[in-house]
């Protein structure tokens, strides 16, 4: 397999990279005012909540170690503590990982 | 060619109350040892990073790897996962362009679009004259960016040390910083409900399909979301 990883890492940044150089071509000729930009701003905040709802709901590695009620109370919890903190991004971070590691290792 | 002004202001994007360096940093830490496991040299685990720089990508890799997925199936997987990225693009370039920038540094820079970056520059965007905004996001890409190559070191250096539990509390960090993100975003009728909806209709999906479940969720929950606030007035 050693043989072969430099060249998977190409396949999958080529891969990447597409997705992203189509979406600068298109740009081109989009207009920030049009209804099609509004569309598709749409569609790239839905598909973002849509990711990330799977990785909570149906996550693969490490986190479906956990029970899926845990997952819920942890981003609850989180989601409260980003409000208490005013909107701060750092606090609700952190304190997810630290209740969850605790919760991980003690029940 | 690149205003350095500008692109200090955004590369400064990664410290303060919304920085994503601890949300980015740890998810990449938690790449740096997945790949160490699955036997990556730490040139090859930088170059990872540096290249693909979009971590669900990373992550479809690896577990593609470990089943011993043919290189075809891996590309196919790392586009649909990925693919998320054409909306994003498409919705953030048209922000950023100016004629008197040169294409360059949009086919350049796009690379730099993942999910933190993004959301750092739509919240940021209306601050900027739109001539500068490209050398901004070039702060802010190179900014984030960065913070991803230096944790995938430290995770793979440090990849004998995490136990378990920790790679779980790494695991979450990420996804809880996303939230509070898109939450902090729904200042409109169509953010709002594109955001509500897709985080109802992706998983909704799953069941159909798990492999196409975001980008058909994605795509009809962004569609219904573009048309109520059509008719509400956005």
């Amino acid at each position: 397999m050693a043989t072969n990883i430099i060249i998977v890492i190409f396949v999958t940044s080529f891969a990447t990279y597409l997705s992203r150089f189509l979406g600068v071509v298109s740009s081109e000729k989009i207009k920030e005012t049009s209804k099609m930009f509004r569309w598709f701003n749409c569609l790239a905040y839905s598909t973002l909540a849509a990711l990330i709802a799977r990785i909570i709901i149906f996550p693969s590695g490490s986190l479906s170690e956990v029970d899926y009620s845990i997952r819920f109370i942890i981003v609850f919890l989180s989601i409260m503590v980003f409000y208490l903190t005013k909107k701060n991004l750092v606090y609700p971070t952190i304190f997810s990982a630290i209740i969850l590691s605790i919760f991980s290792s003690y029940l | 060619m690149i205003d350095t002004k500008y692109f200090f202001k955004g590369f400064k994007s990664i410290k303060g109350v919304g920085s994503p360096a601890i949300a980015l940093g740890a998810s990449f830490i938690a790449i740096g040892a997945l790949l160490k496991n699955l036997g990556f040299s730490i040139q090859e685990s930088i170059f990872s990073t540096f290249l693909t720089y979009a971590l669900p990508g990373s992550l479809v890799m690896a577990e593609s790897m470990l089943i011993g997925a043919s290189l075809i199936n891996i590309f196919i997987a790392v586009w649909l996962v990925n693919a998320r990225l054409y909306p994003m693009t498409v919705a953030l370039m048209p922000l950023l362009m100016h004629k008197n920038q040169p294409r360059w540094k949009y086919y350049l820079s796009c690379h730099f679009i993942a999910v933190s970056s993004w959301l750092i520059m739509k919240d940021n965007y209306e601050n900027i004259e739109k001539e500068n905004r490209i050398d901004f996001w070039i702060g802010i890409g190179t900014a984030t960016w960065s913070v991803a190559i230096f944790a995938t070191v430290i995770g793979f250096i440090a990849s004998d040390f995490l136990n378990k539990d920790m790679l779980i509390g790494l695991a979450i960090v990420n996804p809880i910083y996303f939230i509070c993100m898109m939450i902090g975003a729904m200042k409109t009728i169509q953010i709002s409900a594109s955001v509500i909806l897709g985080a109802i209709l992706g998983p909704a999906f799953y069941f159909i399909s798990p492999e196409w479940c975001i980008l058909f969720g994605g795509f009809i929950a962004g569609t219904i979301a573009y048309l109520l606030g059509e008719k509400n007035g956005n």
